[in-house]
């Protein structure tokens, strides 16, 4: 058993908008194209050109269909990555010590140098968010991209996780929690932003922003555009009044 | 055991250098910083590609297929030396050989066609955006066969919109981001400004402005729209002129801009039965004519001053009649035709929805209109203290253009968007530079084809009417292969590159000697009848030839179309190259910053894979057009003029001054836009990050259309000469010039065949007509439709022998809608028949919602011909990936006039993937179904990929 820290000086973590998700994969192969070169071993694939390729991957987006009664069938994106959870079970599996989370910002990572590949810590974590590397045989997570948020040798406004940084929608914010001015903390306030199973009791430090209410097809039934130019000549008529104003 | 004795490197190396140039892993052309690093082998290698802060197009960002760019160019699928063919067509076998063979077989074989007759040669090229090089080698050479792909690809949006207000969607023009209060985006699954439009969304989104999709298929960008508009394909038309009919019967248009900056006021003559009803009354210097209500007496449109009248019969000064184009077009959207309960069931949109959303235009035009303070002059000399801004905006893409009656439905949003005056205003659309460019400013088509001689001008561009028709002298036969610029399709602006193939095989209007292609997978996705298309390019005739008798192919990838090759030129990857995207062709402006880029060797193609021996392909053409000594490639003595393509960039001048690049022009790069070649030019792109920039200054930002800041500008970087007058054609005359040519009047006249549906559907005005499959057949026997989509991590890209990408779509079921599930008893996992009036297919079968309840879909181009890509025989793709492409044909479904017509709009030539009706029927069960059609595998020429991946393991962070 492993235990997890106290408390932490920092909780960093995601925001991400499924309001604004369109799907596109670009923080996920953006993920897989950072790590796969740098903290602990690259993101393998098995079979990357035949008939059953299988790879490492941090970050995946999942597309379900919702088809509630009183409105058309609709399409939510849902990217997800670890979720560098305060209570993270994954960590408090580990029968070696590997999965630990960081007490100065609570990022939950792999020392890959412990690590079994027991895999206990991916049965443990409810989201489903570690992947066994298929090359390697050694735990893969996302590390928020730890080799990246404090790096000195890339610009400081890069110092940002790969998935945010890339981002064309705008849909993945980074931040620390424990912060209530943070921007992260504030768009959870505004936007209502929610944990992803709070019934599993893991308490995790990314949040999701929930897609805003639709529009349905037969809303606001009633309206039309109030024609002010009911004239008995009709829109004709009403070009007389509009072509005089003109002058 | 606690968190803190765990060592780790929190400021790693990340990589040696950092070589910034433009990514190519699809149309968007985003700046990119490629990290390179020291790989096992001692050679450079990429570690990391990331999108480019400071670039105008993507301001950092990058999408999935730019950060799986890595695995594309370390592709096993990758070419590695010339090869030509061995065995039958189509089997894959080759031998390679040397490029000095492989040159001198090319030049033997393109010289001997120049000599007898340039028109023996096609030269069509794919989704490359060189076409200012290809384009002017073609024209050097002489042969008028010459396109991209614009003609299977979008071509109805361009010329709609080219036609119409001198721009078009694309990278040609975007949404006002910042300050557009209601976005509608029709038919978009992905564009070419891929980018763009999701960093545009996303503004959208933080300032909470609704965003509505009109598609089918609520996916992506549909997925997140606040309102859904799950319209039935081909319908969109009669859906924008319902809203019309709404906009404009209560007077919600925007009166002053209409007559300030469109032939809403032009005087349509009216003498039904003679060769002028229909057209404009004109004076005698060949200008229009309006009516001004002051004077009370006619005067020309250009005349200061007059206050023209929109509707009202006038007596021309010859005593003939005339009315203002606006009143024939009140009259015609005010008809019941178009009343949302009239297109209701059509559409599939709910009446209600139809009259609450012209409300909504209607109040983000009308009531949220924004004033910005920023004087400017018009080109009559008026001075205006303030931008008036209508902020409604727009944005369609191949959903609504990739139909037989897709021009008119372009030209029917672009009149939406110019009756409530959103056309670059504060908040509407916005023109990128070098657009606008309006028919004044673009060429006209040119053919003509004389031994051993260039042709006298550009092949592609826009006519006016039927004089300016490519015939031959019976004034009937297409003068090109793809009968572009024919009855045909009048205005193909862009080609008829689907064609190509089926008329060279049929020898229609005359049989070719070689067919030179790049990039252009047209023996499988890029082609309408995929099968077909194999066997008329192994056709032979009766001595045993082939009937196209030579076919020469450039790729980077050993794509399907490769094995159909005799000659087969390996390129580079885009890495590997010197690109130029310029202002002469596809720019990656925004609408605030004239911009283009390039592209440059980051890495040596030597040094990334064994035995690698490619070459550019721009740099081969220009080394082939000197062999052939043509004009502008070579000196007077026969001396190649460019060494490659780098060279051209740099040197080549199309008009005195104007090159490819237009930064750092002037002997020391003081100049831009104009200004002689710098011999430094390419090193300070390299230094600026691989792009140029210019603001367009203050005044200029807003209505370039008619903006005298903006020409000055314009002219002085470059973009034209002289003012391009640019009035947006709401009426559009060359329509009505070949209606009248159809109606019998003129010289130049239509076969008989071809005059009801010139009448038909070439209105000066904008129509909604039935697509034309549909029309064809019993829609009861194929009551469904079925279209496709890229997805967003594979739009305009080269392939799934990515082996990331292939991890996230690596086949493709057909999504269908409940409804028809239930109805043909199908389950999640079943497979189906589906059947359109040309062919079957056997497909896996996934249930969906979200999407309208007449059409099912799929993700183009997963489906691999087995062999290709280097893939394994058994991947995926090939066994449980499609092709839609096998149910749609190139032609018609015979009709009782015994004709075969194009698959095409009648009025451009577009293809018409999305008209394709068809029928679904359970397959019985099997234990291992495949996909059908199977096709034999093409042999694989390349060296086996390995079994497994690590990229970067030497460069682990051990932990």
């Amino acid at each position: 058993m492993t235990s997890l820290p106290a408390s932490t000086d920092k909780a960093l973590g995601l925001v991400i908008d499924l309001d604004t998700c369109v799907g596109c994969h670009a923080c996920v192969v953006n993920c897989k194209e950072w790590n796969t070169g740098g903290y602990g071993a690259p993101l393998g694939d098995i079979d990357p050109y035949g008939a059953e390729p299988v790879g490492a991957w941090l970050n995946r987006i999942h597309t379900f269909e919702v088809s509630p009664d009183d409105a058309p069938a609709s399409i939510v994106h849902f990217p997800k990555s670890c979720l560098h959870c305060s209570d993270a079970p994954c960590v408090t599996v580990c029968p070696t010590g590997a999965s630990y989370k960081r007490s100065d910002d609570g990022i939950v990572l792999v020392d890959e140098s412990m690590c079994i590949g027991c895999g206990l810590c991916a049965w443990a974590c409810p989201y489903g968010a570690r992947e066994m590397d298929p090359v390697e045989n050694v735990m893969k997570k996302c590390t928020l991209c730890v080799d990246r948020i404090y790096n000195d040798n890339i610009p400081e406004e890069d110092r940002v996780p790969a998935c945010v940084r890339t981002c064309p929608a705008g849909a993945r914010h980074f931040g620390d929690f424990s912060d209530p001015q943070s921007d992260v903390s504030q768009l959870v306030a505004e936007r209502g932003g929610f944990d992803l199973m709070p019934e599993m009791g893991t308490a995790p430090v990314n949040k999701y922003l929930p897609p805003r209410p639709k529009t349905k097809p037969d809303s606001g039934a009633e309206r039309r555009i109030e024609p002010e130019a009911a004239k008995a000549d009709g829109f004709l008529g009403w070009l007389d009044q509009a072509l005089e104003k003109l002058g | 055991m606690g968190g803190d004795r765990h060592d780790v490197d929190l400021s790693p190396h990340v990589s040696d250098e950092i070589r910034k140039t433009t990514c190519y892993m699809c149309a968007c052309r985003c700046g990119i910083n490629v990290h390179l690093r020291t790989g096992e082998n001692g050679q450079p290698k990429i570690r990391y590609i990331e999108g480019n802060r400071d670039h105008p197009i993507n301001k950092g960002v990058l999408c999935a297929k730019g950060s799986a760019g890595i695995m594309q160019h370390y592709s096993p699928a990758r070419l590695k030396k010339p090869l030509l063919r061995t065995g039958e067509r189509g089997r894959g076998e080759f031998k390679e050989i040397e490029w000095e063979e492989a040159l001198s077989l090319a030049t033997d074989w393109l010289g001997e066609v120049r000599e007898r007759d340039p028109r023996k040669l096609a030269f069509f090229t794919g989704r490359d955006q060189s076409q200012s090089l290809t384009g002017w080698w073609a024209q050097q050479f002489g042969t008028p066969n010459f396109a991209a792909h614009g003609g299977f690809c979008s071509v109805n949006m361009a010329a709609g919109g080219i036609y119409t207000f001198g721009g078009a969607f694309w990278e040609f023009g975007a949404p006002d981001w910042d300050k557009t209060e209601l976005f509608m985006i029709f038919g978009v699954a992905e564009d070419h400004d891929s980018n763009p439009i999701k960093m545009g969304l996303g503004k959208l989104k933080a300032r909470g402005v609704k965003v509505v999709g009109i598609n089918p298929v609520r996916t992506g960008y549909n997925a997140i729209a606040d309102e859904w508009v799950g319209i039935t394909p081909g319908t969109d038309g009669l859906f924008i002129l319902s809203l019309v009919h709404e906009l404009v019967r209560a007077g919600k248009v925007d009166v002053d801009y209409l007559l300030r900056y469109t032939n809403a006021p032009w005087l349509v003559i009216d003498d039904e039965g003679r060769a002028d009803h229909g057209l404009f009354a004109r004076n005698d210097d060949g200008e229009a004519l309006v009516y001004d209500r002051q004077a009370k007496a006619c005067a020309s449109y250009k005349q200061v001053g007059t206050s023209a009248a929109l509707k009202g019969e006038v007596t021309l000064p010859d005593g003939r009649k005339a009315r203002p184009a606006f009143e024939r077009l009140a009259e015609k959207y005010c008809a019941d035709d178009y009343a949302p309960d009239a297109v209701s069931e059509r559409t599939g949109v709910p009446a209600a929805q139809i009259r609450r959303l012209a409300a909504e235009i209607a109040e983000a035009a009308f009531d949220k209109e924004i004033v910005v303070d920023q004087p400017w002059t018009d080109m009559k000399g008026e001075r205006h203290e303030r931008m008036i801004g209508r902020p409604v905006s727009f944005h369609a893409m191949r959903g609504i253009s990739a139909h037989s009656n897709g021009f008119q439905t372009c030209r029917a949003l672009h009149l939406l968007q110019i009756l409530v005056g959103s056309i670059d205003c504060p908040g509407g659309f916005r023109f990128k530079p070098p657009y606008p460019r309006p028919i004044d400013g673009q060429p006209k088509p040119h053919g003509g084809s004389k031994p051993s001689e260039p042709l006298p001008g550009p092949h592609l561009g826009f006519l006016r009417g039927p004089e300016e028709l490519l015939l031959q002298d019976d004034g009937v036969t297409p003068q090109r292969i793809d009968k572009a610029f024919s009855w045909d399709a009048p205005m193909s602006s862009h080609g008829l590159m689907h064609m190509v193939i089926s008329n060279a095989h049929a020898g229609d209007p005359y049989p070719v000697d070689v067919l030179f292609m790049y990039m252009a997978n047209m023996s499988w996705n890029s082609s309408m009848n995929s099968g077909g298309v194999m066997k008329m390019l192994e056709a032979k005739d009766d001595d045993g030839n082939y009937k196209i008798p030579k076919i020469i192919y450039s790729d980077s990838y050993e794509s399907e179309m490769v094995a159909y090759a005799d000659l087969v030129l390996p390129d580079t990857t885009y890495l590997e190259r010197h690109d130029c995207i310029s202002l002469l062709d596809r720019p990656i402006s925004e609408p605030e910053a004239l911009a283009d880029s390039l592209r440059w060797p980051v890495v040596d193609p030597a040094t990334q894979g064994e035995g690698r021996d490619v070459r550019g392909f721009q740099s081969v053409l220009l080394d082939l057009g000197g062999r052939l000594n043509l004009p502008g490639m070579v000196d007077g003595d026969g001396k190649h003029l460019y060494k490659d393509y780098a060279d051209y960039m740099v040197n080549h001048q199309r008009r005195p001054g104007v090159g490819p690049l237009a930064g750092w022009r002037g002997k020391d790069g003081e100049k831009n836009g104009r200004g002689e070649p710098n011999s430094d030019q390419i090193q300070r792109y390299i230094d600026n990050g691989g792009f140029f920039e210019a603001h367009v200054p203050e005044e200029a930002q807003y209505f370039k259309h008619a903006n005298k800041a903006w020409t000055d500008w314009a002219i002085e970087m470059g973009l034209q000469d002289g003012p391009v007058e640019n009035v947006f054609q709401l009426y559009l005359e060359p329509l009505r010039k070949f209606q009248l040519a159809a109606e019998g009047h003129g010289d130049r006249q239509p076969p008989d065949t071809h005059r009801e549906r010139i009448k038909r559907c070439f209105d000066p005005l904008p129509i909604w007509y039935p697509p034309f499959e549909g029309e064809g057949l019993d829609e009861e026997e194929f009551p469904f439709h079925a279209l496709t989509q890229r997805p967003a991590a594979m739009y305009h890209s080269w392939g799934s022998q990515n082996a990331w990408l292939r991890q996230i779509h690596g086949s493709n079921p057909l999504y269908v809608p409940g409804a028809i599930c239930d109805q043909a008893g199908l389950e999640d996992g079943d497979w189906a028949w589906v059947t359109s009036h040309h062919g079957k297919i056997k497909v896996p079968v996934r249930r969906m919602e979200a999407v309208n309840g007449k059409t099912m879909w799929t993700w183009n181009a997963i489906g691999k011909r087995p062999g290709a890509w280097n893939l394994d025989n058994d991947a995926p793709e090939a066994r449980k990936g499609f092709l839609l492409n096998h149910l749609i044909h190139e032609l018609l479904p015979p009709k009782s006039d015994g004709l075969r017509w194009s698959n095409s709009d009648p009025i451009t030539g577009q293809a018409a993937w999305f008209d394709l009706r068809v029928k679904i029927e359970k397959a019985p069960p099997e234990d291992h179904p495949v996909s059908q059609p199977q096709f034999e595998p093409q042999k694989d020429n390349l060296k086996k990929p390995a079994d497994s991946l690590a990229y970067g393991h030497e460069w682990e962070i051990k932990t």
